[in-house]
């Protein structure tokens, strides 16, 4: 089997649908290692991938006034044991453009694997950028990643990400994403991670109200077992009048896993408000015994729990 | 009508203090039974000691159900048995849609009886099955939620934790109903309320003062001795007047 069909059998085992790569008018790019395997545009979209030594260098340009209408499918991933793989993105939203992406990173067989991205993203003004990111990893632990993104908002525009890790062992996980907003525009950044074994998470999420009336929301939902370890910083910063935000997080320990929230709240505008919310422990016993009031045995209504906060 | 559940001389101590004293009751199959009691009196640690909620373990006493001995049965042993609680306060559950959670304690997971449930408790289901059952809904929704879950869980036993609580008088009204609905399919009933009002769609009224059933009667005449005597509850050390309202009430 070729690279390209390894890797597509990977992503349906991860939940995805291969056929949408068959289809021309969905925007996609299949990277193995720093090869691309497959990739294709659509109008209105700029998507260029460039190989280099240790991964690939993309510009994704979404041109002004243009929507794209279907979702872009990216798929990253090592599908041997070893390897590293580095993936630097440079998105430019023009203007009154919008564009929503899904990333499927599939490392199935990890045992010795890097993966880092790094991202500068400019979304215009009156425009919008959603980026889904989804992970699948295998169960030995054995791989690092490291999402690092600076990204700008202009003004009246919309940014929402998304990453989960909910699929086998997280490993090393060290996230560093940073936001800038300016008026009337909105920032939502939502993180959900499941550590077990000795898997190491570290989150970082900024976002710096810089507009007036701009908007802020971040929000981490993570769930750690065995001797895991989480660090949560979710940090906001409101400058500008009427710029509001909330920082909500919520942590589950289970075993001598170990959880650390900071929320960040900084405010240097009277008439701007940020407020926060944190939540680590076990899981909550109400929870659990209405569940098993309901007849699930204790360990089910655990998972029951968890997976909702995750879902 | 044979004893559905049988509770005999229990006794709860919490953090040095006495919540539960020798509380003996009898619930018979296929009524309403309330336990009608001021705040305090111990009303809602009895419901989770019949649940057998793990930090409400009794120090002594015995519990029964459908004839078998639950004292040391975990809550979900019981309730595979058919028994069941309704917190007075529902916990929240973020990511768990009403639909999942209602179905949680169904034996077959039937689409139809989740929709009929929802419908009992006059919410309509387009508009809550894809709805999470957590804070954003309201006090009286998720109230709602939880009997709708009861109805579709059908029960042998349900232990009702103040249902009347937090919730305008139109709500009281479906939820008196839902009970109604409830008994009507075969779910024997323990109402914790502090309300007489709502304690009279009772087959029979237990009072509970200080941790103890103190009385048992018709719910009326039980009512009518806890408007007068109780509110405001006079004294946490219980009166010497249960022995002559058992002569009337009994």
């Amino acid at each position: 089997m070729q690279d390209y069909e390894l890797m597509l059998d990977a992503y349906a085992k991860a939940g995805g649908a291969p056929s949408i790569f068959k289809d021309s008018n969905i925007a996609h790019l299949v990277v193995h290692k720093n090869k691309v395997v497959g990739s294709n545009s659509v109008k209105g979209l700029i998507l260029e991938p460039k190989e280099t030594t240790s991964g690939v260098d993309i510009m994704l340009i979404v041109e002004k006034g243009m929507k794209i209408e279907k979702l872009v499918h990216l798929c990253f991933g090592i599908l041997p044991e070893e390897g590293i793989q580095e993936i630097n993105i440079k998105a430019r939203i023009e203007d009154g453009a919008g564009v929503k992406l899904l990333a499927h990173c599939v490392f199935p067989n990890a045992v010795k694997i890097v993966h880092k991205m790094q991202a500068e993203i400019e979304i215009g003004d009156d425009a919008y950028y959603e980026y889904n990111e989804v992970h699948f990893h295998g169960e030995s632990g054995g791989i690092e990643v490291i999402p690092k993104a600076r990204i700008k908002i202009g003004k009246n525009s919309h940014l929402v990400t998304n990453f989960s890790l909910l699929h086998g062992r997280v490993g090393v996980f060290d996230l560093d994403y940073e936001s800038e907003i300016l008026d009337n525009s909105t920032l939502d950044m939502t993180a959900k991670i499941y550590g077990y074994g000795d898997d190491k998470i570290k989150i970082r999420e900024a976002g710096f109200l810089k507009g007036r009336a701009s908007r802020g929301l971040i929000k981490s939902r993570i769930a750690v077992k065995d001797n895991a370890v989480s660090e949560i910083i979710n940090e906001l910063t409101a400058s500008a009048p009427e710029s509001r935000g909330h920082v909500d997080c919520v942590e589950i320990i289970q075993g001598n896993a170990q959880a650390k929230a900071i929320p960040i709240v900084n405010v240097t505008n009277e008439f701007a408000k940020v407020t926060h919310e944190a939540a680590i422990g076990r899981v909550d016993k109400k929870q659990v015994e209405t569940l098993m009031a309901r007849g699930l045995e204790e360990e089910k209504a655990i998972e029951v729990v968890v997976g909702g906060l995750l879902k | 009508m044979g004893i559905l559940l049988r509770i005999e001389k229990i006794l709860l101590n919490l953090e040095g203090r006495q919540i539960l004293k020798d509380l003996s009751l009898s619930v018979k199959e296929g009524t309403i039974h309330s336990i009608l009691g001021s705040n305090a009196a111990g009303k809602s640690s009895l419901a989770y000691v019949i649940m057998g909620c793990c930090d409400y373990i009794a120090q002594s006493g015995t519990i029964h159900f459908l004839g078998e001995d639950i004292t040391s049965l975990p809550v979900s042993k019981r309730a595979k048995m058919g028994l069941t609680l309704a917190w007075q306060e529902p916990a929240r559950f973020e990511g768990l849609t009403v639909k999942d959670y209602i179905s949680v304690g169904m034996k077959n997971k039937d689409d139809a009886l989740i929709t009929e449930s929802l419908r009992h408790v006059l919410l309509e289901p387009s508009n809550y099955l894809e709805r999470q059952v957590d804070k954003t809904l309201s006090g009286g929704e998720r109230k709602r939620i939880e009997l709708a879950a009861i109805f579709a869980m059908r029960p042998k036993l349900v232990i009702l934790d103040e249902p009347d609580s937090g919730i305008d008088i139109l709500a009281l009204d479906n939820i008196i109903n839902m009970m109604k609905a409830l008994k009507k399919q075969g779910t024997t009933i323990l109402l914790i309320t502090h309300r007489e009002e709502v304690s009279e769609i009772a087959d029979v009224t237990s009072l509970m003062c200080s941790g103890t059933i103190v009385n048992e009667g018709r719910p009326k005449e039980v009512g009518k001795y806890f408007k007068e005597k109780c509110i405001p509850c006079p004294t946490k050390i219980f009166p010497s007047e249960p022995d002559s309202l058992s002569k009337g009430a009994r």
